[in-house]
């Protein structure tokens, strides 16, 4: 999420499951040097937990080796690590050129306009959090909207309003 | 003229599930394997340098002739990585070729380390391609498991091992060498060069990085030899490249076309024209970073290296944007600058704080409140900006600002002259940050 000033406790220690734990050794001997298994360790760390904790990262630097220091600065640069929870369904919508051309912001404002959600903010149910983010790749197919990682190509407001409600069905 | 896609990288594009190792071998993949090993690795480089196949990562430099920069016998291992970490706005060919054909990048990789003396490569892949990491991932499992990559490959006394890191948000990590500290376990920030990758790259080793695209070219030129890759393209320009073409055209897409046709062309015959029966306002040739054509500009490039280069522009990654002619080049602008600036690794100032205050500038501009000084101001930050830090991000910003500046400036001047009411005198030490 959009706030990378400030590393937030979880309140309870991290520690990898059974299945992060098998990706992790997998991973080990790929690379000759152990700083290279922080960023992978960081992903798995995000796709057990959802977001990435102060314990979480105090446990990437006993697991590698690193300085905390080391592992908080690279939890901070680069955007895609979550340092606080997101929303149940974490919507990334496109900003950049081809989906600004596409009229993207008529996604923005249909999300502030229906679920009184703006780029940064999670919904008070805990449901929804949303994110603009910058060139998704998807030009071609413009404007695109990323939703808990699935792409969502050739978006337009009714669309988005279809997924919506699906997601909203989705029992809790 | 009538001009029609080929298929050359797209093979395989259409045919359905290509991405599982079986079908694409029922389709031909892996088939120069059977060759690759009579060979010389020195008659390998030779044939790619012969092709006169460029990087396709943007810059275009020739791929043979990067190969041969390798210092020989250091002792120490020789990496390759496979730069996946496609992020220039406008861009999205690899893509394409990660999840409709994996494993034609395999079998490109698979050459490249042949004629290089690699034993150990790295697929640097963008975060946010997911389930393309996913496909990409099940593709190299799948090769593994067929002796295609490990210890033998393809039952020859050649071993090699690929592996796919995950980059986490951060445009900067297509540099090559923030890409290099990034798999290092490091922020992405360029390091200073020379030495070049070449020499001293991953893990202070000889690398080569070369892009998706350029990579995935070897197996044709290989299978086919470089005079055929050479039947396409142009003299200077050989080959086939995926154009991704977006913005407000009829039939946005991915499109393979020999190099050396014409843009407006293409944009017309391939791309359905530009939408809503609207006139063309201009058009962005190959990614954000590569300086704008106008309309009239437009009507005679072509598209490849020299025709882009004599039009002042770049050829760059093939992604072509299209604006009609409601456009307005100061939002356009201000949102390129967001991108860039949002994008700058913080390691050099001019970059960090230098767009930031062009940003500033813009917006100032759009809210009615800047000044005719305001666009003079912008277009000396281009300059002082350009080619005053360790990498080309900030160039990438200030070669195409300067270029709307330039040929739009109209359209800025418009946003003084249309708020002059309103307009205050130039503050410019307050626009600074």
């Amino acid at each position: 999420m959009s706030d990378r000033s400030q590393l937030l406790d979880a309140g309870r220690p991290f520690a990898f499951d059974e299945t992060r734990e098998a990706e992790f050794t997998r991973l080990e001997p790929r690379y000759p040097e152990r700083d290279s298994l922080i960023m992978p360790a960081l992903w798995l760390v995000q796709e057990q937990q959802g977001w990435i904790s102060r314990e979480a990262m105090e446990y990437v630097a006993e697991r590698t080796g690193a300085y905390h220091a080391q592992v908080f600065e690279l939890a901070t640069f680069y955007t895609m690590y979550h340092l606080r929870p997101p929303g149940k369904h974490h919507i990334c919508i496109c900003r950049t050129l081809s989906c600004y051309l596409r009229e993207k912001q008529l996604l923005v404002d249909w999300l502030a306009a229906n679920l009184d959600l703006v780029p940064g903010a999670v919904t008070e149910d805990g449901r929804f959090s949303l994110e603009e983010v910058e060139c998704l790749g998807h030009c071609g197919s413009a404007p695109v909207v990323q939703v808990d990682g699935v792409f969502y190509e050739d978006m337009d407001e009714e669309k988005l309003g279809a997924l919506i409600e699906d997601l909203r069905s989705e029992a809790i | 003229m009538t001009i029609s896609p080929v298929s050359i990288l797209s093979a395989r594009f259409d045919v359905e599930d290509a991405h599982l190792l079986a079908v694409a071998r029922e389709q031909g993949a892996y088939a120069t394997l059977d060759t690759l090993f009579d060979m010389t690795p020195d008659d390998v480089t030779e044939e790619v340098k012969n092709s006169g196949l460029r990087g396709r990562g943007g810059a275009g430099f020739p791929a043979g002739i990067k190969w041969s920069f390798l210092p020989k016998d250091t002792g120490k291992p020789v990496y390759l990585t496979v730069n996946a970490d496609e992020s220039e706005p406008a861009t999205f060919k690899d893509r394409y070729i990660i999840v409709r054909d994996p494993h034609l990048l395999i079998e490109g990789i698979i050459i490249c380390c042949y004629a290089i003396g690699c034993h150990d490569a790295y697929i640097y892949i963008r975060g946010e391609y997911t389930s393309q990491y996913e496909i990409l991932r099940s593709a190299v499992e799948e090769a593994y498991a067929a002796g295609y990559l490990g210890e033998s490959v393809a039952g020859h006394d050649f071993s090699l091992q690929l592996t796919i890191h995950r980059g986490a948000g951060a445009y900067i990590c297509g540099e090559e060498t923030a890409l290099l500290e990034s798999i290092e376990g490091k922020k992405g920030q360029p390091r200073s060069k020379p030495p070049f990758p070449a020499v001293v790259g991953l893990y202070g080793c000889p690398t080569i990085i070369n892009n998706v695209q350029t990579i995935a070219s070897l197996p044709y030129i290989l299978a086919n030899g470089a005079a055929a890759y050479r039947a396409y393209g142009t003299e200077k320009s050989p080959g086939t490249h995926l154009f991704g073409i977006s913005g407000h055209v009829e039939r946005p897409g991915m499109y393979e076309l020999p190099l050396g046709l014409p843009l407006l062309g293409v944009i017309d015959e391939v791309a359905g024209g530009v939408w809503r029966g609207r006139g063309l306002k201009a058009v962005i040739p190959g990614g954000s970073s590569t300086p704008v054509l106008t309309a009239e500009e437009a009507a005679t490039v072509t598209l490849d290296y020299e025709s882009m280069a004599a039009h002042k522009t770049m050829f760059g990654s093939g992604g072509i944007v299209v604006l009609d002619e409601t456009v307005d080049m100061v939002r356009v602008v201000e949102n390129l600058i967001q991108f860039y600036h949002h994008e700058s690794c913080g390691q050099c100032t001019p970059c960090r704080e230098g767009l930031g205050w062009m940003e500033k500038l813009v917006r100032k501009l759009l809210a009615g409140e800047g000044s005719h000084a305001d666009i003079d101001l912008l277009l000396e930050l281009c300059d002082n900006i350009e080619m005053k830090t360790v990498c080309v991000l900030s160039a990438a910003c200030t070669m195409p600002v300067r270029s709307y500046l330039v040929k739009f400036r109209h359209e800025f001047e418009a946003c003084v002259t249309e708020h002059s009411a309103a307009a205050q005198p130039a503050q410019n030490l307050e626009a600074a940050p």
